[in-house]
């Protein structure tokens, strides 16, 4: 054997650090990674563009209130400088000064030298300031005992005279706050990013291994595993929907297949038997000396013979075009009456020698798309076997429409087929008991099935009470 | 009358040559599309029995070619195609008649037959005559030795059928084709019966009948000798 030679393809016997690069590789390449990408990029930004907003509206919340704090300071103060002038003023700010309220408030009164007349600050931390208005600084505090500078935050105002009034705030705290926001904002960020990533991935890979499902499914079914279908999760997704339809394309595949194969084994068992008798014939004819007459009656026999075969060979080539399914013009409407009508007419003078009674029952314009003579075909085999097999009688065609179908009838008063049969009969050279006697080869009701489901139809044999109907629906042409 | 048979299968050839030979025809053999074109070109044929498949040139082609250069020597196609779409493939092509392969000898020849007669009726007759037989195309009646017949639609055209191709064996398939346009045989032998009814009206109450039953072939309609 050949194949014994070849050696396994090169990527299965990849080194594994080259096997793992491949497959990134592979995964860069796949269309679910890109999608995974841009979705992670989409994501990344906005979880961004959320936190720097948060961030940003806390912090300036922190930041105007501790203002708002300081301002209603300053107008207290203003009123009681209003009341009591510049001393009454400074008792208050001593007073307050040196109460530890608790809300770390800083101030400070100077004279116009910028000399500190009472105040919580030793002096100015960034020398006088020239007017009024907002400013930052430190001041240095005590914590167990070691000085620490903290960050504040003021404003200060120019009185009357020249004195001056600064309160402000140490916002350690609120510094501190909102590091600590922009450190769980940055923690947080880096949590979702982290899970976005491994989301994107996730999804990539999940949708790369439901590919590489089918993939792996079809890679079989090319191998010759026919019977094997790409399995479903059940979510009902696209995913799922892409396997039904694949699986319903593997299994009308394999329904084909499996029609052929039957047909190659019906025509090897049933063209081989006829085959090995018109063989075995000639070669008797051959060695018995006998007269002339023998050996031409042999030969007219052998003649007749192969013209059988013939029969039966046609007969399967016309159900196997019909199966094909894609030669039928079924842009052509004909008026299925019509055809009903030209079959009775070439059946009624031998249906009446044989003892039956032909009638035609049919409505006026019963159009239906197709092969005429395909169908021609069908209803002269369906007429072919009633007076095969019925004994005279009533014999009946009918054409009629019924819910939107149009409907061909073929009934006899014979034998009919019993219920368990009637299935079966449409199988190719399927004969039953009682008629394996008469001539036939047992392809007829296979064509007609073809030629029905060529058209999209169907068909169905029922009782007659006695005998046997033959009932083909086909879908109205709407013209 | 010569004939040029243009086929591959020198089997099949010789079959039809001999048959035909023997049948008093002239016979030329082509074995491949080229050559018979070029016969079929030079002239001199009354018909032409040409295989659709054909190495060199295809059947249909060289019908194609003929036709194209205005020879309108009667052909016959014989092909192992039979489907109605190949028929009507095969006609359209320029082809004056269709026989599938595997075929009886008889049929070729009543066709052929069919086909030189043709090529010979072609003047417009408004009355067909065999004999004491008189079928009126534009009345649509039928009389022998002055007597009027009464026949059904369908035995009407299967007698025009059988009188323009007086004097010549017509089968039971050919029947079926020009008479019920049906190309296929179904399995009863249907129209046994319906010539056998119209033999009926036609030779009963006479002396000497007309249409006659050809053994293995088919039916000829003949004026006594």
């Amino acid at each position: 054997m050949v194949s014994d030679k070849i050696h396994l393809p090169a990527a299965r016997s990849l080194p594994s650090p080259r096997r793992f690069f491949e497959r990134q590789r592979r995964l860069v390449r796949t269309h679910a990674f890109r999608l995974a990408a841009l979705y992670f990029l989409v994501f990344a930004a906005s979880v961004l563009g959320v936190l720097c907003f948060v961030y940003w509206t806390s912090a300036d919340f922190v930041e105007r209130q501790t203002e708002a704090t300081i301002d209603t300071d300053i107008t207290g103060l203003a009123e009681q400088y209003a009341q009591r002038g510049l001393s009454g003023l400074v008792q208050i700010v001593a007073a307050r000064s040196a109460g530890d309220s608790g809300e770390a408030m800083l101030y400070l009164v100077t004279d116009p030298d910028g000399r500190p007349l009472a105040g919580n600050i030793s002096g100015w931390p960034l020398g006088v300031p020239a007017g009024n208005g907002w400013l930052s600084f430190t001041v240095e505090v005590r914590v167990q005992r070691k000085p620490v500078s903290h960050p504040a935050r003021g404003s200060m105002i120019i009185m009357p005279g020249g004195y001056r009034l600064l309160v402000g705030r140490d916002i350690s705290d609120a510094a501190a706050f909102r590091d600590r926001v922009k450190l769980t904002l940055l923690w947080s960020g880096m949590v979702a990013l982290g899970v976005g990533l491994l989301g994107g991935a996730a999804m990539s890979r999940n949708l790369l291994r439901r590919v590489e499902l089918v993939n792996r499914t079809s890679e079989r079914v090319m191998a010759g595993n026919l019977s094997d279908r790409v399995p479903l999760d059940g979510t009902g997704d696209e995913f799922d929907l892409l396997a039904v339809n694949l699986n319903r394309m593997l299994d009308q595949i394999e329904r084909l297949m499996t029609a052929m194969r039957e047909v190659t084994d019906d025509v090897a068992h049933d063209l081989k038997t006829p085959l090995s008798r018109l063989r075995a014939r000639l070669e008797l004819a051959l060695i018995e000396p006998g007269d002339a007459g023998a050996q031409s009656e042999a030969i007219r026999v052998a003649i007749d013979e192969a013209d059988r075969l013939l029969v039966t060979f046609n007969a399967l080539l016309r159900i196997a075009e019909a199966e094909a399914g894609a030669v039928v013009d079924m842009a052509a409407p004909f008026d299925l009456a019509e055809v009903a009508r030209a079959a009775v007419e070439l059946y009624e003078p031998v249906a009446e020698e044989k003892g039956f009674v032909l009638t035609l029952t049919a409505e006026p314009q019963v159009d239906i798309r197709g092969d005429r003579h395909l169908l021609s075909q069908a209803l002269a085999n369906l007429l072919d076997n009633a007076i095969k097999y019925a004994d005279g009688g009533a014999l009946e065609v009918r054409v009629f429409r019924a819910d939107a179908r149009a409907v061909l009838e073929v009934a006899d008063h014979g034998p009919g087929i019993p219920q368990n049969n009637r299935e079966i009969v449409f199988d190719r050279f399927v004969r039953l008991e009682p008629s394996r006697s008469t001539p036939g080869n047992g392809l007829g009701l296979s064509l007609v099935r073809a030629v029905v489901h060529r058209h999209l139809g169907t068909i169905a044999l029922a009782d007659n009470h006695p005998g046997l109907r033959a009932r083909l629906e086909f879908p109205m042409s709407c013209v | 009358m010569k004939l040029l048979v243009v086929e591959d299968d020198r089997e099949t050839a010789s079959y039809i040559q001999k048959g035909l030979s023997e049948s008093g025809y002239t016979v030329d053999r082509a074995g491949e599309g080229r050559e018979g074109l070029f016969l079929a070109s030079s002239g001199g044929y009354d018909a032409i029995v040409l295989d659709r498949m054909l190495p060199g040139l295809d059947g249909l082609a060289v019908l194609g070619a003929l036709r194209a250069a205005g020879i309108g020597t009667p052909a016959l196609i014989l092909s192992a195609l039979g489907s109605v779409d190949d028929r009507v493939k095969g006609l359209r092509a320029g082809g004056d008649d269709y026989l599938v392969k595997p075929f009886a000898f008889s049929e070729l020849l009543a066709r052929i037959e069919a086909l030189l007669r043709r090529g010979v009726a072609t003047a417009a007759t408004t009355t067909l005559r065999v004999g004491d037989l008189e079928l009126d195309l534009l009345t649509r009646t039928v009389r022998r030795g002055g007597k009027g017949i009464e026949l059904l639609p369908r035995e009407f055209r299967l007698l025009e059928y059988l009188m323009r191709n007086s004097g010549q064996v017509v089968t039971r398939t050919m029947l079926l084709e020009h008479v019920w346009d049906y190309h296929f045989d179904p399995q009863t032998n249907v129209i046994d019966v319906h010539v056998s009814r119209l033999r009926q009206k036609i030779d009963k109450n006479f002396e000497r009948p007309l249409l006659q039953t050809v053994r293995g072939a088919g039916y000829c309609l003949r004026a006594p000798e």
